[in-house]
C-alpha cells in the first residue's frame, strides 16, 4: 500500500477521526474525575457533550488542550500528532482552541486586542515584538468583529462588557485563532435567548469545515445544533447517539434524575 | 506637526521629558555658569545627587516594566543595578593605574593589600571602556536570562518567585562581600580617578553624567513605551491578568516573561553603571535585599504599570530620604513602611493613578458648586 507519509507536526486526519481519545483515566488524591474514557471525533464534526455536573467534562477538555496529564491512556490528533507530549502553546499552536467555562478574556485590553492577540500569526516573541497588522489581518479581525456582533464595542475594554459579551468575545478570539478542533465549554450560560440562537447558528456554520466540541447544560440549545450527543457521567462514556436516542435512554433519565 | 500630535496623544510623556531634559541642562548651567558665592550656584552636591535620583529612576523604570506590566514581583532587581555598578567601578579601578597607595601599575590596592601577585582573569579587559560597556550590558542580561530562564520554565511565579529573587541577590550579597571573590570585599571599589581620561571629580564630567543620565532615562523611557505599546507589550499585560489565557492561544508564556525580564534586567545594569562614577563608590551592600524591597515601594508609591509611576516614585521617595535621612535618621524605615501601607490602601494606583482621576474630579464639584 503506498501511503503519501503526512508531514511531521502536521494534522493527518485522512483516514480516522481527527481528535482520539482512549482509555483516558484523571484522578485528583485519589478521585477519578476521567476514568477509563475513550472518544473519537470525525474532522468537521459537531459534537455535544452532555452529562451532569462533575461528570468530567471540563476535566476532558483540560487533557486535550494540555493542561492536565492524565494518568494513563492516550490522546491523539489525527494520526501523528501525540497531544501528551505537547504543552499548552503547542497545542494551541497545532490547531486546538478552547473557550473556556467561566468566560477568560484579558480585562484589561480593549475587545479588538484580544482579538489581536488571538489572531492565527506567528508567535514568536521577536516576531510580537515588531509585529504590524496588515490589511488582512485587520480585515480579519473586522469580520469577527462583526460575526460576533461587537463591532460597535472594538475599542471598549473588555472588562466593561456584560458576561454575554464577555462569551462572544471569546469565541470570537477562538475563531480568530482559525483552530481545526475547537472545544467550547458553557458557551450559552448568561446568554439572552436571541443570543442563545445566534450562538446554534454560528456553531452550526462552522460545521465541517471546523470540528467542534460543545459542553452545554441547555437542552433546548444542546438538542438545536446537536447531531451526535455523548452522555458523561462519572468520568466515563455513558451513552452516544442523537438527542432523541439518548434523552430516551434509561440510564441517562436514571443519571439526571436519579439520586 | 508630529511633535504636536505626540503632545496630544500623550501629554504625560512629553512633559516628563521635557521636565528631565530642562534639569539635566539647568543643574549643569547652574554650576559652571555661576561663581562659587553666588546665591544661584548649584552645588557640585546636589549635581550628583541629582544625578543618583535620575539612576533611581531607572531602576524604577526597569522594575515597572516587570511587575507593572508583567505581573512578576521580582524582588532581586538591585543585583542586576549592583552588577552593572561593579562592572563600571571594575573599569574605574583599572583607570587609577599606578595612582593608588601602593602604586601597583597592574592591581588596584585591595589586591596588593591581599599579596595577589596578578590580576584576576575576570578583570582583563576592564581597562578598555568599551569593554566595561559590554559587559555592564552582558553581565545582567546573562544572569537575568540563566535565572529567568529556569524559574519560569519551571513555572515558578507569584511569592515563589520573590522569594527566590531575594535569594537571588542575598547570595550574590554573600559572595561580593567575601575578599577572595577579587571584587574589593566589604569596602568595594572606590577612590576613583578617572573617566575616559577626564577626572570623576571635576565639575565638567560631574555635570556630563548627569546630562547622559538624563538622556539615558529619557531613551530608556521611550524604549521601554515602545515596547509596552507593541504587541509584545499587550501579551505582556494579557499575561499578567491571566496567565494561563495566553498558553491557550498559542503563546509561550515563559519566554515572554523572560524578554522583558532580561530587557528589565539590562535597564538595571545600566542604571548602576551609570550610578557608581557619580556616588563614587560600590560595594556589596548594594546587592542588599532590602534595596530590592525599596524599589517595589517606589514603584506602588508613583503608580504601577504605568512607566511614569516608576520615575517619578524614585525620584520622590529618594528625594523625601535625603529630607528626612538628613533631619530624623532613625525614623526613615517608619516614613516608608508607612508610606508604602497608605498608598497600597487608599491609592493602588499610586500618584499617577489620583493624577489621573483629579481632572474628572474638578468638573463634578464645579457643577455642585453652581447649583448650590
Ligand atoms: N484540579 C482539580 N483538583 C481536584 N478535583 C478536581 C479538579 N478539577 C476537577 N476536579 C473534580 O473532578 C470532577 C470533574 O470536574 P469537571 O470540572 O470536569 O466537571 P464538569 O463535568 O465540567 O462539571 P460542570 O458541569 O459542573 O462544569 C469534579 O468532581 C471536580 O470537583
Ligand atoms: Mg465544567
Amino acid at each position: 500500500m503506498i501511503a503519501i507519509a503526512p508531514k511531521p507536526g502536521e494534522v493527518d486526519a485522512s483516514h480516522g477521526p481527527i481528535l482520539y481519545l482512549e482509555s483516558v483515566s484523571v484522578s485528583f488524591d485519589g478521585f477519578k474525575a476521567l476514568n477509563n474514557l475513550s472518544l473519537y471525533i470525525d474532522e468537521g464534526e459537531l459534537r455535544c457533550l452532555i452529562g451532569p455536573n462533575g461528570a468530567g467534562k471540563t476535566t476532558l477538555m483540560d487533557v486535550i488542550t494540555g493542561k492536565t496529564k492524565p494518568d494513563t491512556g492516550s490522546v491523539f490528533f489525527g494520526q501523528t500528532i501525540d497531544l501528551l507530549k505537547l504543552d499548552e502553546p503547542a497545542i494551541a499552536k497545532a490547531g486546538i482552541g478552547r473557550k473556556f467555562q467561566k468566560p477568560t478574556v484579558f480585562e484589561n485590553l480593549t475587545v479588538f486586542e484580544n482579538l489581536e492577540l488571538a489572531l492565527a500569526t506567528d508567535k514568536n516573541v521577536w516576531r510580537t515584538l515588531f509585529a504590524k497588522l496588515s490589511g488582512e489581518q485587520r480585515d480579519s479581525i473586522d469580520k469577527v468583529l462583526m460575526v460576533i456582533g461587537l463591532s460597535d464595542h472594538r475599542h471598549q475594554i473588555a472588562g466593561a462588557l456584560s458576561h454575554g459579551q464577555k462569551q462572544w468575545l471569546e469565541i470570537g478570539m477562538l475563531l480568530m485563532q482559525e483552530p481545526k478542533v475547537m472545544l467550547v465549554d458553557e458557551p450559552v450560560a448568561g446568554m439572552t435567548h436571541q443570543e442563545i440562537e445566534r450562538t446554534a447558528q454560528l456553531l452550526l456554520s462552522l460545521q465541517g469545515e471546523r470540528s467542534v466540541i460543545v459542553v452545554e447544560h441547555d437542552m433546548e440549545f444542546v438538542r438545536s445544533i446537536a447531531k451526535r450527543v455523548t452522555v458523561l457521567h462519572e468520568g466515563s462514556v455513558l451513552t452516544e447517539g442523537t438527542m432523541d436516542e439518548v434523552q430516551n435512554d434509561p440510564r441517562v433519565i436514571q443519571v439526571y434524575l436519579g439520586d | 506637526m508630529m511633535l504636536m500630535d505626540w503632545y496630544r496623544n500623550d501629554k504625560a510623556a512629553v512633559w516628563l521629558m521635557a521636565a528631565i531634559v530642562i534639569t539635566v541642562t539647568l543643574l549643569p548651567l547652574g554650576n559652571l555658569v555661576f561663581p562659587a558665592d553666588s546665591p544661584l550656584r548649584v552645588t557640585a552636591y546636589s549635581i550628583s545627587l541629582i544625578g543618583k535620583y535620575l539612576c533611581y529612576a531607572l531602576l524604577g523604570l526597569s522594575l515597572d516594566l516587570v511587575w507593572g506590566y508583567c505581573g512578576i514581583l521580582a524582588l532581586g532587581q538591585s543585583a542586576f543595578f549592583a552588577l552593572g555598578g561593579y562592572a563600571m567601578g571594575m573599569y574605574l579601578m583599572r583607570q587609577i593605574g599606578s595612582r593608588g597607595v601602593y602604586g601597583n601599575p597592574e592591581l588596584p590596592d585591595f589586591m596588593v593589600f591581599l599579596n595577589w601577585q596578578e590580576l584576576p582573569w575576570y578583570w582583563f579587559g576592564f581597562n578598555q571602556f568599551w569593554f566595561a560597556l559590554l559587559m555592564i550590558v552582558l553581565v545582567p542580561g546573562l544572569l537575568a536570562f540563566v535565572f529567568g530562564w529556569l524559574a519560569f520554565r519551571s513555572r515558578v511565579t507569584g511569592v515563589y518567585l520573590s522569594i527566590i529573587t531575594q535569594a537571588l541577590t542575598y547570595a550574590l550579597l554573600l559572595a561580593f562581600f567575601r575578599n577572595e571573590m577579587g571584587f574589593g570585599g566589604n569596602n568595594g571599589l572606590t577612590d576613583f580617578k578617572d573617566i575616559l581620561g577626564f577626572n570623576v571629580h571635576s565639575d565638567g564630567v560631574r555635570a556630563s553624567l548627569l546630562m547622559v543620565t538624563g538622556l539615558i532615562l529619557i531613551a530608556a523611557f521611550l524604549a521601554s513605551r515602545s515596547v509596552i505599546n507593541s504587541k509584545l507589550g499587550r501579551v505582556v499585560t494579557a499575561i499578567r491578568d491571566q496567565e494561563m489565557r495566553v498558553r491557550f492561544i498559542g503563546y509561550r508564556v515563559e519566554l515572554f516573561k523572560l524578554w522583558i525580564f532580561v530587557f528589565a534586567a539590562v535597564l538595571a545594569g545600566i542604571a548602576g553603571a551609570l550610578y557608581v562614577p557619580q556616588v563614587g563608590i560600590i560595594n556589596p551592600s548594594e546587592f542588599s535585599p532590602l534595596n530590592s524591597l525599596e524599589i517595589v515601594i517606589w514603584v506602588a508609591i508613583g503608580g504601577r504599570g504605568t512607566l511614569y509611576g516608576g520615575i517619578i516614585g524614585a525620584i520622590l521617595v529618594n528625594y523625601a530620604k535625603t529630607l528626612l535621612t538628613g533631619w530624623l535618621p532613625e525614623i526613615w524605615l517608619f516614613f516608608l513602611g508607612a508610606a508604602f501601607i497608605v498608598v497600597t490602601v487608599f491609592l493602588p494606583d499610586g500618584l499617577i493613578g489620583l493624577l489621573q482621576r483629579l481632572p474628572k474630579r474638578i468638573p463634578i464639584r464645579k457643577v455642585k458648586a453652581g447649583a448650590a
